[in-house]
């Protein structure tokens, strides 16, 4: 009986995590090959590993579609794994990093460095993500109360997201207009345009701290359970919640320096997961995948499927997930958990 | 065998505030023992602190004679199990994956999930009477069997020593003696070192094989119930006067409460 429960809920939750792969895989393939220059796929995957293909292949595949889908689905797997960290490390939906201000500590960090300080590329990305460390240390040390509990550090970073929102617009409000209608773009989330100097950081960054986040987060399943459940089962409850925070901050930071704060990602990512997972289970690798799922998705209906006006992928997932937050805030009191 | 179990000198209290001050206990090996006391008496507070879920402010709790503290802490888990009052289950998490949970000290770096977790599971799952619903969600489980659930998650850790805050609140009085029986059933078959606060006093007496009894931080009287319960000590304790009978099914002290009203002969 225990032996046959445990057994399908492991193998549901892997089985999602490889239908999950392979729905981000072709949707990777598809923005690659649709668009106003259509690219079969065998000529995808004949350019992609460097073999002949007809003329102007190379080149949208390499310098426009290629740099578009990588970021897509690195940002989204940064964002969705990040936001499903902090949900359930903190045991709050609400809990994640566009939510609780370290989205926005990376953006404003970005802005001020492209902006104020004009440079670019790599320095944005290292921007990005000390901008994020800097806001989630900031609401650790002011959350804290001989350990830091799940309210106190959702409300403190909210103030805190605010405060560093309405620093943005206000850097906004003093330049240039040009450049400030650039800067919304980003702001509001996009994969457009986007170079190898900026996708290269996230990427390494995803390498080393995707496989971190897995092995850190088997603590997870003590942890869920409360401090002082997992403090019974002998997790160092402080150590491991502060190593998997910083991993999901770095995610945060990467991401969004690369992407812009792509809106509701790492805030639905995890709860969806949960939904197709079942059960109780921690969902680390699903709540990427979803990630990358929703980024992929949302870019794809923004530039080809809302008549001839391309949208940034934000809007997109803003327009999904608003309804969200608000299903979630409304629902929230009434059941007794949750907001 | 358990471990021994011992409180030296043990202060605990938050920030500033002392609660439990200067507390000798040896909480007896493979008995049962039962904490009583008014609310804020500490020992809530001295439960928590013998399973290091709280610091010492001074002194030290000793398992086998070492200090709990300074102990790694996956050394005491294999040891020390406790399961905390009003404890959450994450939303969607079915009994046969929360009782799973109780082997995560067992689980490491190197050592995946094992026929040993399944039968400790199985065998938690069996004890508790829960094994029936081992496939559902605890959300849809009564009050009742949520506890026990919570409680074969305890016992999944096989620890030999078992620490509980209230296990019985909020259960109705059948319940509440279905959870004390099987706690004895795991003391007598395991020889396991049980440790439970505790509010219903009757239950306590008649269960404890050994009754502790605290008030303001202190121990008042610890011992047999039989040995050292007295109107006079509840009435110290509990700010009541009382008469102390005995109990015709077990043969211990039963509290009959006398407040204001309802104490003279009826005169019909």
């Amino acid at each position: 009986m225990v032996t046959t429960t445990r057994r399908r809920e492991t193998a549901r939750a892997r089985t999602v995590a490889v239908v999950l792969f392979v729905v981000v895989i072709a949707l990777f393939a598809l923005t690659l090959s649709y668009g106003d220059f259509q690219i079969s796929l065998p000529d995808v995957v004949r350019s992609l590993f460097g073999l002949p293909t007809p003329a102007g292949v190379d080149y949208v595949m390499h310098d426009l579609r290629l740099p578009r889908a990588s970021v897509a689905a690195l940002a989204g797997l940064a964002f969705g794994l990040a936001g499903a960290i902090f949900q359930q490390l903190l045991r709050n939906p609400l809990a994640s990093p566009d939510v609780i201000g370290v989205s926005q500590g990376a953006t404003t960090a970005g802005i001020l460095t492209s902006m104020v300080l004009g440079l670019d590329g790599g320095i944005v990305s290292a921007a990005g993500l000390i901008g994020a460390v800097l806001t989630a240390l900031t609401i650790y040390a002011l959350s804290w109360r001989k350990g830091v509990g799940g309210y106190r550090f959702i409300l403190v970073g909210i103030g805190i997201g605010t405060v560093l929102t309405s620093i943005t617009s206000f850097i906004l409000t003093r330049s240039d207009v040009k450049i400030a209608a650039e800067a919304m773009i980003w702001l509001t989330g996009s994969v457009n345009g986007r170079t190898w100097d900026q996708i290269i950081p996230l990427a390494v960054a995803v390498l080393i701290l995707v496989p971190l986040a897995m092995i850190l987060g088997r603590t997870l399943t003590g942890m869920q359970l409360g401090d002082d459940l997992a403090t019974a089962f002998g997790v160092h409850v402080q150590r491991s919640r502060f190593a998997l925070l910083i991993v999901a901050v770095c995610l945060t930071g990467m991401a969004t320096a690369a992407a812009g704060p792509i809106a509701f990602v790492a805030f639905m990512s995890g709860p969806i997961a949960a939904r197709l997972v079942g059960g109780g289970r921690p969902v680390l690798i699903q709540a990427a995948l979803v990630g990358s799922m929703l980024v992929l998705v949302s870019d794809f209906i923004g530039s080809h499927l809302l008549g001839s006006r391309q949208f940034p992928v934000g809007v997109v997932t803003g327009v999904i997930g608003a309804p969200y937050l608000l299903w979630l805030l409304a629902t929230a009191n009434r059941s007794g958990r949750g907001g | 065998m358990p471990l021994n179990l011992e409180a030296d000198r043990l202060s605990l209290g938050y920030g500033e505030r002392t609660i439990v001050r200067d507390l000798n206990m040896h909480l007896p090996t493979g008995k049962v023992t039962i904490i009583v006391g008014p609310n804020g008496c500490g020992k809530s507070t001295f439960l928590r602190g013998l399973a290091r879920l709280l610091p010492a402010s001074s002194g030290a709790v000793l398992l086998d004679g070492k200090s709990i503290h300074s102990t790694p802490s996956r050394e005491v888990a294999l040891e020390l199990g406790i399961l905390p009052q009003g404890p959450i289950a994450p939303d969607g998490i079915t009994v046969s994956d929360l009782v799973s949970r109780g082997r995560h000290v067992h689980q490491g770096w190197f050592r995946r999930w094992s026929g040993d977790d399944d039968d400790a599971v199985t065998a938690a799952l069996t004890a508790t009477g829960t094994i029936d619903f081992a496939a559902r969600p605890v959300d849809e489980l009564s009050g009742g069997q949520r506890q026990r659930v919570w409680i074969a998650m305890a016992l999944a850790q096989r620890t030999g020593i078992l620490l509980l805050d209230e296990p019985t609140t909020y259960l109705d009085i059948s319940h509440q003696v279905e959870v004390l029986d099987l706690l004895t059933d795991l003391n007598e078959a395991e020889g396991t070192t049980v440790v439970i606060v505790l509010h219903e006093l009757n239950l306590a007496f008649r269960y404890a094989d050994h009754l502790v009894v605290m008030k303001d931080g202190s121990v008042v009287t610890a011992g047999n119930p039989n040995d050292v319960l007295s109107a006079e000590v509840i009435e110290d304790v509990f700010g009541m006067r009382c008469q102390l009978v005995n109990d015709p099914i077990s043969n211990t002290p039963m509290i009959v409460p006398i407040g204001r009203h309802r104490v003279g002969v009826p005169d019909d």
